[in-house]
């Protein structure tokens, strides 16, 4: 407590101060995050992880041999900072790479920002262009921080949910059934909206949305002058033969688009935190003056290593060589053999398109984990919190997933990584048979 | 072209420009010798570069870590300041790791400071404190340091805050006052009593301090850095912020920290895991390394938080000396690796330039063309009002290697030789 002696209207002043909370509003309502809490259970009890979203396989010899090579070169500059918005060898490459995605001439130094992470790219397009009273539609089930990260800036999340269709009898479910309804999303633009978050390839489900799909999403922003918020961080993990379409390469649309991409997830380094934004320079210069006034610089040799890891990229375009072509493919086999080991067990799968993670109907395992009406907590939960305690499975339930208002809609779902040694993959499949003769074992 | 409303939200309107992008731009030719941006050009301890070489070897170190701060690297930080500190810091809530003190600073203010709040900046201040601040939708109040002997100044000691009006900064709306000690730029070590005078009026107006101590350990010979957090009635009320990059002349590591009490630091946590959520894992891990090492010879004068001090102040020596050369009056301080100096004795005449810029930035700007020489104008420091005070300094930059130097140094004897 303060030594107060002072006259009555101070101390009248300063009671008022000592009994408002210390913290800013804009913190309301973002204190509670997900993984905080699974990522400690994770710890304490799984054998096999596949919860949080990281491989448990290394990033590619020639990515951590352009790390080394920076490290161990004659340049010691590389431990000081680098250009602000992105170190120049960096964003020259992206520049490069994405024009030719996008058949775009891009300027490194305007149409292109480095990031810590795409998290942090996230963060500045909200912070840069989402004030109070502005709507930010958010199609459900989504990458948990855009709705804290909205609510921050001061704007309001509008959800629209991807409904799931019946899949054709006998076949399992595909991240392409769950779709979103024209009318209702159309119904969800207002003059209040500043922005859609489009997720594609989408996290939890491995949706990849269809150019008939962006095209529907493309002409509502036209229409209504609404931003797109594209966090692509899953552009090379798509299957099946299935394309990633980028939302700014449509009609109208790159004038109000910034992409997102992550190193973390295109070279399967989750640990170095380097991440991009592309896109016009009208958008892009009000996320560099956010990035210049809240980190400033990111890390100088991360950025090196990955500009290489590029550059090597570039060359082998589509080769079969190509990490891009290789890591798909690798994952792919994965997705497939966890999508036998599920549906062995009776776990309804929903095949992704996209990402490496795997949806899963747990409905066949209630029995397992006893129903609490009343219990606050959405039933995946306690599901996923049951199963990595006593099974030492660990995946995240996807009401996750879903807005406050919305968590008990499809309650019976749990979210699992596949970009895991094969190892990995067959101690969960080990844990899952034994689960299931425990079952049906009298 | 069609209809577009996309301007930039309120909280960053005015928010654009920014010193280090204008001068880093115009320093970037190599020809030019430069002491501006706080960039060291000495090399890292090798030790230091060979944890992080190590480090990366360590498949699981590539992937994402614990987001408010790397097991190891925290437990270390909490370690090395229980010891400076003499208290309990527990490393899972006292702790949070963040991207630069850069980082630490955002988080602070964002966390704890909002619109209608009130928040004290010493000036000159490095000068992210007043943007971060507005972008809080908060007002900041500027109070000068002021040079003690009518503008003579020989030392960082010189500049103090006059008591009284720094009493009178402080009303109901003061949420926080921001510290920064060792001072950037002029290199003021603010004393124990100087640091009981700012704590006194914290407490009786149950302000928070917001304690920016990056330069920590770069004091020289007859000073002593004293953290605000460890005087009475402080720790509950005060952030202190510290810095990978320049307590290991690794800058590019971008890695800071804050510590302070879990009811605050909770705060700055919420912010942390809505912003970037974690910071760069191998990183983290060969900085908890480096520090260890450190941690164990923390009784030794080999310990690189006093060697690199000891380092600094032979230069620190050297640079004022190429200064007062070339007829200059350089403001020698107790810390930091700045130094200030006042350059209106030299008379240089830039009125034709035709340019609304302060007199610093217009010197600066000359002196980069004519003698291929920079330095950073202190009115990039300054609050609206003090910018007049300032404009006859420039700061110095002297983390830089001995070539650096010696090519100031020849820059400098030929200065009254060359015309402008």
């Amino acid at each position: 407590l303060p030594l107060v002696k002072s006259s009555n209207s101070l101390s009248f002043s300063l009671q008022a101060k000592m009994s408002k909370p210390v913290q800013a509003r804009r913190l309301e309502g973002t204190d509670k995050n997900i993984w905080v809490e699974f990522v400690k259970l994770a710890t304490t009890y799984s054998t096999v992880n596949l919860g949080q979203g990281f491989p448990d396989f290394p990033p590619p010899d020639f990515l951590k041999e352009a790390f080394v090579r920076a490290l161990s070169g004659e340049n010691h500059m590389l431990h000081q900072y680098t250009r602000a918005f992105g170190h120049p060898p960096l964003v020259k490459i992206l520049a490069q790479f994405f024009g030719k995605l996008l058949g775009r001439d891009l300027d490194p130094m305007t149409n292109v920002m480095v990031t810590v992470g795409a998290y942090q790219a996230l963060f500045c397009c909200f912070q840069a262009f989402v004030d109070k009273g502005d709507e930010v539609v958010i199609i459900e089930p989504f990458f948990d921080c855009y709705e804290p990260m909205v609510k921050m800036a001061g704007g309001t999340p509008v959800f629209v949910p991807l409904r799931p269709k019946a899949p054709k009898d006998g076949k399992l479910m595909s991240s392409a059934d769950w779709q979103l309804d024209p009318a209702e999303l159309a119904s969800k633009f207002s003059e209040r909206t500043k922005a859609i978050v489009l997720n594609s390839p989408n996290n939890p489900l491995g949706k990849v949305f269809s150019r008939g799909e962006l095209e529907l999403i493309a002409e509502l922003c036209v229409k209504h002058d609404v931003l797109c918020i594209s966090d692509e961080v899953y552009e090379w993990l798509v299957y099946d033969g299935k394309e990633h379409i980028r939302i700014a390469s449509l009609q109208g649309m790159w004038d109000r688009t910034v992409i997102i991409g992550s190193a973390g997830k295109t070279f399967s380094a989750t640990g170095w935190k380097v991440g991009w934004t592309v896109g016009p320079n009208r958008l892009l210069q009000h996320l560099r003056t956010v990035h210049q006034n809240s980190v400033y610089h990111c890390a100088t040799v991360a950025q090196e290593a990955v500009a290489q890891g590029f550059q090597r990229e570039l060359e082998l375009y589509r080769k079969p060589d190509s990490y891009f072509v290789q890591l798909p493919k690798e994952l792919q086999q994965k997705r497939d053999w966890l999508v036998q080991s599920l549906d062995a067990v009776g776990m309804k799968p929903i095949i992704p398109e996209g990402t490496y993670f795997l949806v899963a109907d747990i409905s066949e395992f209630k029995s397992d984990v006893p129903d609490v009406p009343d219990s606050g907590e959405p039933y995946d939960s306690r599901f996923a919190k049951w199963m990595v305690k006593n099974k030492g499975l660990a995946a995240i339930p996807l009401s996750a997933f879903y807005c406050g208002a919305h968590k008990n809609n499809y309650n019976h779902f749990i979210r699992f990584c596949f970009a895991k040694e094969d190892a990995t993959l067959k101690a969960a499949n080990d844990i899952l048979q034994k689960w299931k003769q425990e079952k049906t074992s009298p | 072209t069609m209809a577009f409303r996309h301007k930039n939200t309120r909280r960053i309107e005015g928010l654009d420009s920014n010193v280090w992008v204008e001068f880093t731009k115009v320093a970037a030719d190599p020809s030019i010798v430069n002491l501006g941006q706080g960039l060291p050009d000495i090399s890292p301890p090798s030790y230091v570069k060979e944890e992080l070489t190590k480090a990366a070897a360590v498949d699981r170190l590539n992937q994402y870590t614990r987001g408010f701060g790397h097991p190891s690297l925290v437990k270390a930080l909490s370690q090395v300041y229980e010891r400076v500190c003499g208290r309990k810091i527990d490393p899972l809530t006292d702790i949070l790791v963040t991207v630069g003190a850069y980082g630490s600073l955002f988080s602070t203010i964002q966390a704890l400071i909002e619109e209608g709040d009130e928040v004290i900046i010493i000036e000159p201040f490095y000068d992210c404190y007043e943007p971060m601040v507005k972008m809080a939708g908060a007002k900041p109040v500027f109070i000068p340091l002021r040079c003690k002997n009518n503008g003579s100044s020989a030392s960082s000691a010189d500049w103090v805050l006059d008591p009284v009006e720094l009493a009178n900064k402080f009303n109901s709306k003061t949420k926080a006052i921001i510290l920064n000690t060792p001072h950037n730029p002029i290199g003021k070590v603010f004393t124990r009593e100087e640091l009981q005078v700012i704590a006194a009026l914290c407490i009786k107006h149950d302000t928070l301090c917001i304690s920016d101590e990056v330069y920590e350990w770069l004091v020289y010979k007859g000073n002593k850095h004293i953290k605000i957090a460890t005087l009475p009635g402080m720790w509950e009320r005060t952030i202190t912020i510290g810095s990978a990059g320049k307590t290991y002349s690794v800058t590019g590591w971008k890695l800071g920290w804050s510590i302070g009490p879990q009811n605050l630091i909770k705060h700055l946590q919420v912010v942390h895991q809505n912003t970037l959520y974690t910071c760069p894992t191998p990183l983290q891990e060969a900085l908890a390394q480096a520090f260890w090492i450190d941690y164990e010879r923390m009784d030794d004068p080999a310990c690189y938080f006093y060697s690199l001090s000891r380092e600094l102040e032979s230069k620190r020596d050297r640079m004022a000396q190429l200064l007062e050369g070339a007829g200059l009056k350089p403001v020698i301080p107790d810390g930091g690796y700045f130094m200030i100096v006042d350059v209106s004795t030299l008379n240089v005449d830039l009125s034709d330039v035709d340019d609304k810029q302060p007199y610093d930035y217009k010197f600066v700007k000359w002196m980069i063309r004519s003698k291929k020489l920079s330095a950073i104008p202190l009115s990039a420091f300054c609050g609206p009002e003090t910018k007049k005070q300032f404009e006859k300094y420039i700061r110095f930059c002297f983390i830089k290697k001995d070539s650096t130097l010696d090519a100031a140094e020849a820059i400098l004897k030929n200065w009254n030789k060359q015309t402008a």
